[in-house]
């Protein structure tokens, strides 16, 4: 009846992950109680939960990362506490099972549930805005992405009560992901909670390359579109093009798993190096998914807030797809011990250092834009600095990591960590931060505390040295990767200034928190009523903060590149422009109802629970099939509406 | 390249292609529904590629030569082929406004759709009982993955080509069910763009 599900699932014997989700579900708790005493219950559903404008949803992606980024993070101060105990005759104190889990959690969570939805969600608010325009092409759909997203998110954690995580690593390689090697639920739970938010992402990449190469403002043709647009589309074309081969080969791992088949396995013909092939055709693809709408924010902020336009607008752009080219031919670097030959890793190796160039245009293009303007040092641009200096470092050790022979030595070593960390947060969460400081004025109509923000920039920054240079010089004495225990006491000290620098990205973290609750108690006195905080340069700024749900009541015309800066150049007409009839996307709560069906079949494909797994699939198709009956999802503002709506937002008053 | 060439592209004003302003919601649509084929067909090529790596590794069971049956391939490929031209003709008389036409030919694309679902079943079971199932060899996993996979798609096809026979039953030919059938189309028609490389690489070349 409940197929493998039993009290046995719960893990009693390690108290941990048992006090964490008792803390987290009373948090949970006293919010959805306080949300009912206060009736907000209808609010939320009918402003968020079924909202199908891209600012909401994109805001709902932010919210999600930022919550998964407190959960990974808590992963990553448990391992590098772990590694500074246990060293020579301390144990530590966690077991190698339950490290395992964290190590492969840290990684799937940061990756799937806080890099991806943090991009994702900043294209989501900004892109439909710079590009002029009132939603993306496929709103319900949108809504569809973000809630599978979120069912991922919610299926991981409840691994941890649940049964068990996966104790992979988060690449889950075979043979140890086989049914052999790792027969209870972690790896279940890995490849199926990802199966259903890769459907989501896939989605999310298609609505957005339609969106940016279908519908724009009128006279915004390509080489009009801001830079975040550009590095936007990249993004979301390797999501069309990589996800689909990560869920071919997750499908094949689980065809290996619950059918018995031979893919992957040692036996019968199997092949294992095929799925690290595969997975890394994906993944290499996948870190570039995640660093171009970073290069895209980064881009952006530099421009606006040294008042001048982007250096070189046209080589951004070849380089940007250039990468996204170039990222398809690099991903046996991840595996030159692999044992291929001598001509196929050289290949490789200088393919990798090939796509260095294109970055390396974009670095002078940043420094080039600074050099010379009147450059304003907000939180944005202090990420976007200590973006420039970090990513440069970690790209260097990128190139050094390309040389085959070099690689042969520091292969699945701390070096390599560190350098992945060094782009991944240099660069990603960099970015991601710089982007939440920069439109959060547009999103919520009021802009965040420079003091706590600059706090938390120099933690993050100072914390991020702390914490993964030490590893770049343990990894060339020697020390390899996840290791729940450490033998050599001489690594003692270096693992001691990297557990500080875990430390100090925790007051990083905190500095964010506060800078949050600080700016939301002081809201009225940061009020943005112009809507153009910074002086921006792109269409976002000529709309207000936050923007109306149809983003603008007429469509801007697009003259020039930074059409914003022009338009003020040239001075704004006064004239109230001739309203028309328009049409909105409807409200619609199938994304949330898809998603809820979604995590029962997760939940019942991963303790074979059949009949729960075909009632729940077949419910989706329900779902589907009801919507796709429904005809009335439009509705019209009609153009007098249209009118007193503006008025109001413009504070000109009623009409006559 | 400068500026000026690019705007110089006579093009620029039609909408949805430059600076003529957001498509129409028709073109937004195929549009959108053609990129999904693209990611599926990217879904494909890792199963593509899966095959071409194990179709060797018999594991001491079957080759390809010994459990594939061309004369069955034939009699399938030609029920899909056709069935792709029935609903190409499907899809004309649909744009045309010809009810009763569409769903004459939309009665013909689900038989032989249905057509090549039964023979490409009973292949699989007469497979699984002679001892060539999937969990035999790799090579047999991958067959079984890759062509079950371009099944599984031709039995949602079936399934939502008569969730739009129904919708034009009870609706008629309205400019949304219009959209939706030039989405099952073009899915339909993938559909055979990718059995073309299922029965050369699979069927074809494992025969030999």
């Amino acid at each position: 009846m409940l197929g493998k599900l039993s009290w046995a699932a719960i893990p009693f014997y390690q108290p941990l992950p048992l006090y964490a989700m008792g803390v987290v579900g009373i948090v949970i708790l006293a919010v959805l109680g306080r949300v009912t005493v206060k009736g907000g219950w209808p609010y939320l559903w009918r402003e968020w939960l079924t909202s199908v404008d891209h600012k909401r949803i994109g805001v709902m992606y932010l919210i999600l990362a930022l919550i998964m980024l407190l959960r990974g993070f808590s992963d990553a101060i448990m391992m590098r506490s772990q590694q500074a105990i246990a060293i020579g005759g301390a144990q530590g104190y966690l077991p190698p099972d339950h490290y395992d889990q964290i190590f492969s959690s840290h990684g799937t969570i940061m990756i799937f549930f806080v890099a991806m939805p943090f991009v994702i969600g900043l294209m989501n608010f900004v892109v439909p805005l710079q590009l002029g325009v009132r939603d993306v092409a496929f709103p319900v759909l949108n809504s569809v992405s973000f809630w599978l997203t979120a069912s991922g998110a919610l299926l991981i954690n409840l691994s941890l009560v649940i049964g068990s995580f996966a104790r992979t690593g988060w690449m889950g390689y075979p043979p140890l992901s086989e049914l052999a090697y790792s027969p209870d639920v972690g790896v279940d739970y890995y490849l199926w909670l990802l199966q259903i938010s890769g459907v989501g992402t896939l989605f999310a990449g298609i609505n957005m390359v339609t969106t940016i190469l279908k519908l724009r403002a009128p006279g915004m043709i390509y080489f009009r579109m801001p830079v975040f647009c550009w590095s936007a589309l990249t993004s979301s074309i390797l999501i069309v093009v990589a996800f689909p081969i990560l869920t071919a080969t997750f499908a094949m791992l689980l065809l290996d798993r619950y059918v018995g088949m031979h893919f992957f396995t040692n036996d019968a013909g199997g092949n294992m190096m095929m799925y690290v092939n595969l997975f890394w055709a994906w993944g290499h693809p996948e870190v570039y998914i995640l660093i171009l709408p970073a290069f895209g924010v980064f881009s952006e902020v530099i421009a606006t807030f040294s008042g001048k336009a982007l250096f070189s607008y046209r080589s951004m752009v070849f380089a940007l797809l250039a990468i996204c080219i170039l990222s398809f031919m690099v991903w046996l670097h991840h595996f030159f011990t692999m044992g291929a030959s001598a001509d196929v890793n050289a290949f490789f190796g200088i393919m990798s250092m090939i796509i260095g160039v294109p970055t390396g245009v974009k670095v002078f293009n940043w420094l080039f834009t600074l050099f010379g303007g009147r450059v304003v040092f907000r939180t944005p641009v202090l990420f976007s600095i200590g973006f420039m200096v970090t990513f440069v470092i970690g790209g260097m050790t990128g190139v050094l990591l390309a040389v085959p022979p070099v690689d042969f030595v520091l292969h699945n070593s701390v070096f390599l960590v560190a350098h992945f960390h060094n782009v991944i947060i240099g660069g990603v969460i960099f970015g991601a931060l710089a982007g939440y400081n920069y439109w959060f004025p547009k999103a919520f109509g009021f802009t965040l505390d420079e003091r706590w923000g600059k706090a938390s920039f120099w933690c993050w920054l100072i914390g991020f040295y702390l914490a993964f240079m030490p590893l770049y010089v343990l990894g060339l004495m020697g020390m390899t990767r996840r290791l729940q225990h450490i033998a050599d006491p001489s690594w003692r000290p270096l693992l001691l200034v990297a557990e500080a620098g875990a430390v100090v990205i925790f007051l990083g973290i905190l500095c964010q928190i506060a800078q949050l609750y600080v700016s939301i108690r002081t809201r009225e006195s940061r009020r943005d009523l112009t809507g153009d905080p910074w002086n921006g340069r792109t269409l976002e700024w000529a709309t207000s903060s936050p923007p109306p749900p149809y983003n603008f009541a007429v469509l801007p015309r697009v003259e020039t590149i930074d059409a914003f800066w022009e338009m003020k150049r040239r001075g704004l007409t006064a004239a109230e422009p001739a309203y028309e009839t328009i049409e909105m996307p409807r409200n619609s709560p199938i994304g949330i109802v898809i998603a809820f069906f979604a995590v029962l079949s997760g939940f019942a494909l991963i303790w074979h629970i059949w009949w729960l797994a075909i009632l729940a699939l077949l419910a989706i198709a329900v779902t589907v099939m009801v919507f796709g009956w429904s005809e009335n999802r439009e509705r019209e503002i009609p153009a007098n509406e249209m009118a007193r709506m503006e008025r109001v937002r413009l504070g000109l008053g009623r009409p006559a | 390249m400068t500026i000026a060439t690019v705007d110089a592209v006579p093009t620029e004003l039609v909408p949805g292609r430059g600076g003529g302003g957001p498509a129409p919601t028709r073109t937004v649509v195929a549009y959108g529904f053609w990129i999904f084929i693209l990611s599926d067909i990217t879904m494909f090529s890792g199963l593509f590629a899966a095959y071409a790596v194990l179709s060797s590794r018999t594991a001491g069971g079957p080759t390809g030569n010994e459990v594939f049956n061309l004369r069955h391939v034939f009699i399938e490929t030609a029920c899909l082929l056709v069935s792709s031209y029935t609903c190409g003709l499907g899809a004309l008389s649909a744009e045309r406004r010809q009810r009763d036409r569409f769903l004459v030919f939309a009665a013909c694309t689900f038989v032989l759709g249905a057509a090549f679902l039964f023979i490409e079943i009973s292949e699989f079971a007469g497979m699984v009982r002679a001892d060539a199932g999937p969990g035999r060899s790799a090579f047999l996993s991958a067959f079984f993955a890759l062509v079950g996979m371009h099944g599984a798609h031709v039995t949602s096809g079936l399934v939502w080509l008569a969730y739009m026979v129904a919708q034009v039953v009870v609706k008629g030919l309205r400019p949304h069910v219009l959209r939706r059938l030039l989405c099952f189309s073009l899915f339909w028609h993938a559909l055979d763009i990718i059995w073309i490389g299922v029965i050369t690489l699979v069927y074809l070349m494992g025969a030999r």
